[in-house]
């Protein structure tokens, strides 16, 4: 079982920074009528989305807002940040990683572990996982966790099965080692027999890109779009996220002897409401603890996690301490959990581009 | 069974005042979209605790065999 408990690890802070651009679903034609849209919105809970639109935006600008934002209200010194992680499945290029431009352009050390992390929606799990195993032995002291997705781009705007569903963030989570910190429980788990379920079919190197990658199809009726945009099987998802997302809880629960009832909150992966409640019904937690950003900014990929508890829970963060799980699933198919303390977090308001 | 599953799924599918017989092929409704679909997957994973997996889901027809499927997953548990 892919347990991890990893001490000697402490979050400081996290920020986030999203397009200042709104994409408004109330007004979204894909959705059919009046009528078609209320019932959407009430299903999925998505009203707004801040999207790069085409604004040529990367993820790599919205983390490192975030980023400086971070740094500078922690007061941390860059010279003192050895290790930078960048998760995404938006980067810059196809080469170089885009870890090293972020290296450069926050202006840390040469003396710096970089590194990129190809993963969605499960992204800010894995990717705290990754970075508290990196710092918990102490060399190295302070690390920088970025992430995120300008995943609109991926999305034909002629896809209703997608194009309502997703917003763009990057998010910044400053992680550093104090001897003796309780750290943090993972779960996480993997199934690659369901790679196509989210799929961007061209443009790597098992099928490069052609001519026949721009070709727009109707694939059914509302979902127009081409080879380098993203598919989306929404009901193999939606029944992998009500399985996988609860039976990761538990296990972490059971191995790690934690009373989900003595949690302050649960915070799962944006997907949409009707998913999310239906794993809080499973995990028997009460919706109070369930902290939502869904309606302000859709599904935001890897940045949902720290987006949301900026959102709604930056007060309960800043002062005092709090429990909590963070839980996602998505995209390859992959997922887990995370148990973590904060005690005063540094908070940064949410920023825009 | 078949008769609180019917009146499940017709509030699921907020058809209430229409008549659904186990015979049906429920995605011929006018009211069956993806929608409705993860509602339905929903509402069958709250009240008998079984997940249908896409596969098979895709290939049941009529609500008797979405019937009969819930209950040979029951008692396989």
């Amino acid at each position: 079982m892919a347990f991890q408990e990893i001490k000697n690890v402490v979050i400081r802070g996290m920020a986030a920074c999203v397009p200042e651009h709104v994409e408004d679903n109330r007004q979204q034609p894909l959705l059919g009528s009046a009528e078609d849209i209320a019932r959407f919105i009430e299903n999925t809970s998505i009203i707004r989305r801040h999207t790069v639109g085409n604004s040529g935006i990367c993820t790599s600008d919205l983390c490192f807002t975030a980023a400086q934002q971070l740094i500078n209200e922690l007061g941390w010194q860059k010279a003192e940040i050895d290790c930078l992680l960048f998760v995404t499945q938006t980067p810059d290029y196809q080469l170089p990683s885009t870890a090293c431009i972020l290296q450069e352009r926050l202006g840390l050390p040469t003396e710096c572990f970089a590194m990129q992390i190809s993963l969605g929606c499960s992204g800010w799990v894995y990717g705290l996982s990754t970075i508290a195993s990196l710092i918990c032995n102490g060399q190295f002291k302070k690390g920088l966790l970025l992430v995120g997705d300008t995943v609109t781009v991926t999305k034909s705007p002629l896809d209703k099965s997608t194009f309502p569903l997703f917003g763009d963030a990057g998010t910044a989570t400053a992680i550093e080692f104090e001897e003796g910190a309780a750290g943090i429980k993972v779960h996480t788990g993997t199934d690659g027999r369901g790679y196509d379920a989210i799929i961007i079919k061209d443009g790597g190197y098992r099928h490069p890109f052609s001519e026949s990658s721009l070709q727009m199809q109707e694939r059914e009726t509302g979902i127009v779009r081409n080879n380098l945009q993203s598919y989306l099987n929404g009901t193999d998802v939606f029944i992998f996220g009500i399985t996988r997302a609860p039976q990761s809880i538990k296990a972490l629960a059971q191995r790690f002897n934690i009373d989900l009832q003595e949690l302050d909150y649960v915070v799962f992966h944006q997907a949409n409401k009707m998913m999310t409640e239906q794993i809080r019904k499973k995990i028997k937690v009460a919706p109070e603890k369930i902290p939502y950003s869904l309606s302000e900014y859709g599904n935001t990929s890897s940045a949902s996690i720290p987006l949301t508890m900026l959102t709604a829970l930056k007060e309960q963060l800043t002062h005092g301490k709090q429990k909590l799980i963070g839980c996602a699933f998505g995209v390859g198919l992959s997922w887990g959990s995370v148990y973590f303390e904060t005690e005063n977090l540094c908070c940064p308001s949410i920023l825009y581009l | 069974m078949t008769e609180r599953f019917i009146q499940l799924f017709k509030e699921t599918l907020e058809m209430e005042d229409k008549d659904v017989q186990p015979s049906d092929a429920f995605r011929e409704y006018e009211e069956w979209d993806s929608l409705g679909q993860l509602s339905l997957i929903a509402m069958i994973d709250e009240e008998y605790d079984v997940v249908i997996e896409g596969k098979p889901f895709m290939e049941i027809k009529t609500i008797g065999e979405l019937i009969k499927t819930i209950e040979q997953l029951k008692s396989a548990l």
